[in-house]
């Protein structure tokens, strides 16, 4: 028996060619997109499908008995089983398709929170949670009177993991990390947070909306009870994302939204719910967006993900090597375990004067707080400036990026 | 300056200004350069009441009324909004309130700045127009209060 390893050959000028909007111009340049951790850019694939969507089997799905409806429910259905297979879910009604991961994380905190937190219970998020992960927490607390807990973050930005365990104890009915964090990029153990979280009788959520373009994503090896994901950052459409729970915790919590599709039977008396994952799937869904989701999935799956993470690995480390070289500058989030995220403050210059003028130069980052504001205000900054890059960037790029910071710095300084 | 001027002139003069300009990074350089020379608001004025709160960077305004003028001063913590701050009170302050009220302020548009207006969330620039009016006004109904 012969073995065989299967390499793929990542060529980013071919990939480039399948994003469109990487042609254009901006202020008279070649766009140079670093804002990827905030949206990444779609393939024509994705496009087409959302165009091929309408343009032949536009359809409400599941209870239509024509031909349309049969195709559109086919293909809204297809992209549940690709999420399960990308995801390695064991059962496919695990997937819950949601507007993203702010959804799903409000589905959980309003859903199983509401419903399993008293008095006296605590919450753990960690302090490098975006606000999506912060405040349906606070929201879920002042209902049921648990109290939040927060993980604090030391100076390199990873999670100070001696506090994790002692915040940690019979009390925690719900731990809520980020996988990767979106300010700073760090990659948290989460592995070990849900093992011990386990042993402390607590579930755990885990906000994958910046790891999972990334990173392989194993829910059963992780072991977690809930996983978010949003469409928009894994070059798929906006406004879809999942929600993956455990079967047996979805099957005992109760409704989210209530209306069409998620019940079973409904009188004025008494109405009873759904089976999974239709429970929590009320009213006509995002359809054309859940299709055009199965084409990003697809394409990451066709250049691999292995081969892109390779890719984004590289331009990060050449990316904070030039960044270094510039006089005033500090990389915020220095972190042993990073996602392709370079996020920066420049001695004496505000974040928003910076991205104001690399914009002019054709270079779009992100700048401000990255909606993480006590992260910001544990590094004493303001915000930051952040280059965030996906697969089909280049060191060229970035050679352009610092080209315009060295411009910008001039200019303010 | 030059009291004697209306609002539209100093537009025209700010637009004549920025037509010698050929390249974006000439237009910012002398945005930044106003920004830089604008007087610092004292540390007693940068108080919540006076803050206008933008997304990113914050802008601190206070108005005197003074021989039926209306008198801005105003300072930001980022350094382009500073100096499209001090195209404001350059083109505002000194003026009667009806005078800033009726201000059409057509000029951000016209030296091509347009777009950190519209930015709404980030750095609090249209509020801080709303806010010089909204001081003109108040102002306004005083005087007449008063008459």
């Amino acid at each position: 028996m012969t073995q065989t390893i299967e390499h793929k050959i990542f060529n980013v000028h071919a990939i480039r060619e399948q994003f469109p909007i990487l042609n254009r111009m901006v202020k008279g340049k070649p766009l140079v997109y670093f804002d990827n951790a905030a949206t990444a850019q779609k393939p024509k694939v994705v496009i087409d499908a959302l165009t091929e969507y309408y343009e032949k089997y536009n359809a409400n799905i599941h209870r239509g008995i024509h031909s349309l409806a049969e195709e559109a429910t086919a293909a809204y259905e297809a992209t549940r089983d690709t999420i399960q297979q990308f995801i390695h879910a064991k059962h496919r009604e695990e997937i819950i398709f949601t507007r993203g991961v702010t959804e799903s994380i409000n589905l959980v905190a309003y859903t199983y929170g509401r419903t399993n937190l008293k008095a006296g219970d605590e919450i753990l998020i960690s302090g490098m949670e975006h606000h999506s992960n912060i405040v349906p927490w606070q929201l879920v607390a002042e209902i049921t009177d648990a109290t939040l807990k927060v993980i604090p973050v030391d100076e390199k930005g990873e999670l100070m993991m001696e506090d994790f365990y002692q915040l940690l104890s019979g009390k925690t009915k719900i731990v809520s990390i980020v996988h990767a964090s979106n300010s700073l990029g760090t990659i948290n153990p989460v592995k070990e947070i849900i093992d011990a979280a386990h042993k402390a009788g607590a579930v755990v959520l885990i906000d994958g909306a910046q790891s999972t373009v990334h990173l392989d994503i194993d829910v059963q090896e992780l072991d977690c009870d809930f996983f978010a994901i949003s469409s928009h950052k894994v070059y798929g459409p906006t406004g879809i994302g999942v929600l993956y729970g455990k079967k047996a915790i979805l099957e005992a919590m109760p409704p989210f939204m209530g209306g069409g599709e998620m019940i079973k039977e409904v009188s004025f008396e008494k109405t009873t719910w759904n089976d999974l994952p239709y429970k929590f799937e009320a009213g006509t869904p995002n359809i054309a967006d859940t299709v055009a989701l199965k084409a990003a999935i697809d394409f990451i799956n066709t250049v691999g993900k292995k081969e892109a993470r390779a890719h984004e690995d590289a331009l990060l480390q050449y990316a904070t090597a030039q960044l270094e070289t510039i006089d005033g500058i500090s990389l915020i989030g220095q972190a042993k375990h990073k996602v392709s995220v370079a996020s920066f403050v420049v001695e004496g210059v505000h974040p928003q004067d910076l991205g104001i003028l690399l914009d002019n130069q054709g270079v779009a980052v992100r700048t401000g707080h990255h909606c993480t504001q006590p992260l910001m205000n544990r590094f004493g900054i303001p915000g930051t400036t952040r280059a965030s890059f996906a697969m089909y960037n280049t060191k060229e790029e970035i050679d352009v990026m610092i080209a315009a910071l060295h411009k910008a710095i001039k200019l303010l300084r | 300056m030059s009291e004697s001027k209306s609002i539209a002139q100093i537009e025209n003069e700010i637009v004549d200004d920025f037509s010698l300009f050929d390249t974006w990074d000439e237009k910012y350089e002398y945005i930044i350069d106003m920004g830089k020379k604008l007087k610092p608001l004292e540390e007693e004025h940068k108080r919540d009441e006076n803050k206008i709160k933008g997304c990113q960077s914050t802008v601190w305004m206070v108005s005197e009324f003074k021989d039926g003028k209306v008198f801005y001063r105003a300072e930001s913590d980022a350094v382009i909004v500073k100096g499209l701050v001090s195209m404001l009170i350059l083109v505002l302050s000194g003026h009667t309130p009806k005078e800033i009220i009726d201000a059409k302020l057509e000029f951000i548009d016209r030296i091509g700045m347009k777009q950190h207006l519209a930015q709404t969330r980030s750095n609090g620039l249209l509020s801080m127009v709303k806010q010089m009016k909204l001081d003109a006004t108040v102002y306004l109904a005083q005087q007449q209060m008063n008459q």
